[in-house]
């Protein structure tokens, strides 16, 4: 079966969708995500949609539903690299994402996870101490 | 073969000469196209006219034997329109020509119920050939002004990157869908193309803002989230805070500044630069 490989980098996950989305590749990517993310517990989760041209209002839904998830289960998401056309539709379909992060590419994502992390740390570490 | 194609054929020159007179009697404009190129006109319209009578007179202008009179008629107003002709002096060229004809109608007849019929015939003819020219006419003029329209959209809507990372769009004029959707689609683009991390959009020059129009700014703003890079909105005027209150547009969680300065000055700590003055 098609599957979309989620891969797994230092402290975080990484998840290229390099081709277009149907119903059951989403559907299968959030149910491997949310295993692999339980298992792994990774900082982070980016997602990489720049490869994506075409969208519709179920796979608007998932990309929001996926992100949002991972959040759940502890992880900071972060999708990156959404094409303008991707963006336009959403907009048009009412899916405005609303507490899903974005990034322009996998560069600046990675940053804002590593960001995300090191504020995590920060804190837990505070907090050990206190 | 019926009596208007046989007066076409017999009194042509006749009536040349004095569909010629007729015209520069009344709606010639010397100042816009010579003697020599009208009388061409005549004359093609003549002979395509001729043509077109020997197939049909009943005023349908879609046979095959119209095709070239269709042609020529395109053409002759297309001229006109971008010489500067109004639309009923380009009509008149064909419908002056209904006196001389009717003259020769006259003149031919036996009875009088024969000449009614053929006016009649005659008259719906080049009824339908003026409007066709009219037609023409508008679309031609149409044409051009949707030429003209698309430029002005084309024109209004730069994205200008003012800072390694930040991109600003001055809005001028007033915001429609089409014109909206032209901007957020460049917006957008050009943030792709540069990795720009804040868009700057400012509508100082906007003059009014009603619901669609703050939609649609809201819009893009989403879109350019999406994205990942940031908006921020500047150069709202007083009028303008006031009426997006008045109709309970809520902007949200939109950063909006007052000057394009004061937005450039947040987008550059954003993006980690700061700007100070040197020491002299």
């Amino acid at each position: 079966m098609e599957r979309i490989p989620i891969l797994k980098l230092g402290d975080f996950l990484l998840v290229t969708i390099q081709v277009d989305m149907h119903d059951r590749l989403a559907m299968n990517l959030q149910d491997d995500l949310t295993n692999k993310i339980s298992e792994t517990k990774p900082a982070g989760v980016l997602i990489d949609i720049s490869s994506l041209e075409v969208v519709d209002s179920f796979i608007g839904r998932m990309i929001g539903n996926i992100a949002a998830m991972s959040r759940v289960l502890d992880a900071e998401t972060v999708v990156v690299g959404m094409q303008p056309a991707v963006a336009i539709t959403l907009v048009e379909l009412g899916l405005s994402l609303p507490g899903v992060r974005t990034a322009l590419n996998v560069d600046a994502g990675m940053e804002l996870l590593r960001e995300q992390a090191a504020r995590r740390e920060e804190l837990t570490s505070g907090g050990a101490k206190a | 073969m019926s009596a208007i194609s046989e007066i076409l054929n017999k009194y042509r020159s006749e009536l040349l000469e004095d569909w010629l007179s007729e015209m520069t009697g009344s709606i010639r404009r010397s100042d816009l196209m010579g003697t020599d190129e009208l009388r061409q006109q005549a004359v093609h319209f003549l002979d395509l006219l001729q043509l077109g009578a020997n197939a049909s007179t009943d005023g349908d202008l879609s046979g095959p034997a119209w095709q070239d009179m269709r042609e020529l008629l395109i053409d002759i107003s297309r001229s006109r329109a971008a010489q500067g002709f109004t639309a009923s002096e380009t009509a008149r060229f064909v419908l002056s020509f209904k006196k001389p004809l009717f003259a020769r109608l006259r003149r031919e007849s036996k009875d009088a119920d024969g000449l009614a019929s053929q006016t009649w015939e005659a008259n719906n003819m080049l009824d339908n050939i003026g409007l066709y020219t009219t037609e023409v006419f508008l679309k031609s003029r149409e044409a051009i002004i949707q030429r003209q329209q698309q430029d002005m959209l084309e024109l209004s809507t730069p994205v200008v990157k003012l800072w390694e990372g930040i991109l600003a769009l001055p809005l001028i004029g007033t915001l429609d869908s089409a014109r909206t959707q032209i901007v957020m689609e460049s917006l957008l683009q050009q943030i792709v193309n540069t990795g720009s991390r804040v868009a700057i959009i400012d509508i100082t020059g906007v003059p009014t803002v009603d619901t669609l129009v703050a939609q649609h700014l809201l819009k893009t703003v989403t879109a350019a989230r999406l994205m990942g890079a940031d908006c921020i909105i500047s150069g709202i005027r007083p009028q303008i805070a006031q009426t997006i209150v008045h109709l309970g547009v809520g902007l949200g969680d939109v950063i909006t500044k007052a000057t394009l300065a004061d937005a450039f000055v947040v987008a550059l700590q954003r993006t980690g630069s700061t700007i100070s003055k040197t020491q002299r």
